[in-house]
């Protein structure tokens, strides 16, 4: 790519371009920190329930715990989304449409893994028809602990989604 | 409501051919031969004095230990006078039963799951194929004798881009939970000082 993605907000050749147009109507960032604002601010999450997990993450929108403050919102289609939430016990029969819809999603693409299920088969650990965790089927960014979590539980999750993306802050992945 | 049990008993013992019938609980039980089945579902749907019009479930029942080894349990209800029915009968692994479809439409998913389940085939099913475990399954995950963890696990793999399957390869072994506190006074405590004595 041919635009420097490795200017420093502090360097001094920005600073002079801050001084230059701050006062005529415009705002000067680097565009790392641009596609980092854009990228944190609008988490628009797949909803894949599959248990009662789905019940918190329902949670998560509703106007008490409110996440489209942070931009996101759920979105029905794997083609919208930005963040797949894997909310509940994943089965051998789901895996391979589990694995569809993540591959249907658009780059940059990330994993919220909820609850102990998705997380490593949590009560069904031992069953023959669960998967042992959904990272067997699909890479996985955030893994959020509980049975089922609070709705808490998945903001924070979402949050820390939001600081892993402006860590690794760079536009390939 | 006891009267009505007494009516739609005398209509059953009167009309059927059974091995065994009683009043459980308030609630009527009577066991069957497979190859009678057919004609005394027929009959309890559609006498006036029971009118079983509604099939609640069908479950299945494995004792291995047994010449029949499955039990097949059918539950019917009726609204009309507030009555439940259950109708028992036993099969081996090789034979197989009628299916109740043409007499209770419903029963289709209900014989696909004990197929599913138990591996009980019913003669004359429209569509007796698996309904719940995974696409190309093998074995009979109720089947006393299947293994708690099944045989075959899945992944991802990278390489072919498809799912695999793979015999199972647990990380952690089975956990044997004992939750008898040793400070309370546990029974197998006492056993042990009483053989070593």
């Amino acid at each position: 790519m041919a635009i420097n993605t490795n200017i420093e907000e502090t360097s001094p050749e920005l600073e002079r371009l801050k001084k230059l147009y701050a006062d005529k109507g415009f705002v000067v960032t680097s565009i790392n920190n641009l596609i980092n604002w854009a990228r944190t601010g609008s988490l628009h999450w797949m909803t894949f329930g599959l248990a009662c997990c789905a019940v918190e993450m329902m949670h998560v929108g509703t106007p008490r715990y409110d996440v489209e403050r942070f931009g996101a919102a759920p979105r029905a289609s794997p083609r919208h989304a930005d963040v797949l939430i894997v909310a509940g016990t994943l089965t051998n029969k789901m895996a391979a449409a589990l694995r569809k819809a993540y591959d249907q999603m658009p780059e940059p693409r990330y994993v919220i893994s909820m609850g102990s299920c998705a997380n490593g088969g949590g009560y069904y650990h031992y069953s023959y028809s669960v998967v042992r965790g959904c990272d067997r089927i699909i890479p996985v960014d955030v893994y959020v602990p509980g049975c089922p979590p609070t709705a808490e539980g998945l903001l924070y999750g979402l949050l820390q989604l939001q600081k892993k993306i402006r860590r690794e802050g760079n536009i390939k992945r | 409501m006891s009267e009505q049990i007494e009516m739609a008993k005398a209509a059953i013992e009167k009309n059927c051919k059974l091995n065994d019938l009683d009043v459980n609980l308030g609630q009527l039980q009577l066991s069957v031969d497979p190859a009678n089945l057919v004609p005394v579902i027929d009959f309890v749907k559609n006498d006036p004095s029971c009118e079983f019009k509604q099939i609640t479930d069908i479950a299945g029942v494995d004792f291995p230990e047994y010449e029949k080894r499955f039990e097949v349990i059918y539950h019917f209800l009726s609204f009309r006078f507030n009555l439940r029915l259950r109708v028992k009968t036993q099969i081996s692994e090789e034979e197989s039963l009628p299916s109740i479809t043409s007499i209770f439409p419903a029963a289709n998913w209900f014989e696909r799951e004990a197929f599913d389940m138990y591996g009980i085939t019913f003669t004359d099913h429209p569509d007796l194929r698996r309904i719940l475990t995974d696409y190309g399954f093998e074995g009979y995950p109720l089947r006393k004798d299947f293994p708690l963890t099944g045989n075959v696990e899945i992944r991802y793999d990278e390489i072919d881009k498809k799912i695999v399957h793979e015999p199972v390869k647990l990380q952690q072994d089975f956990r044997n939970f004992d939750i008898q506190s040793p400070w309370e006074g546990t029974k197998y405590l006492d056993k042990e000082a009483k053989d070593s004595e």
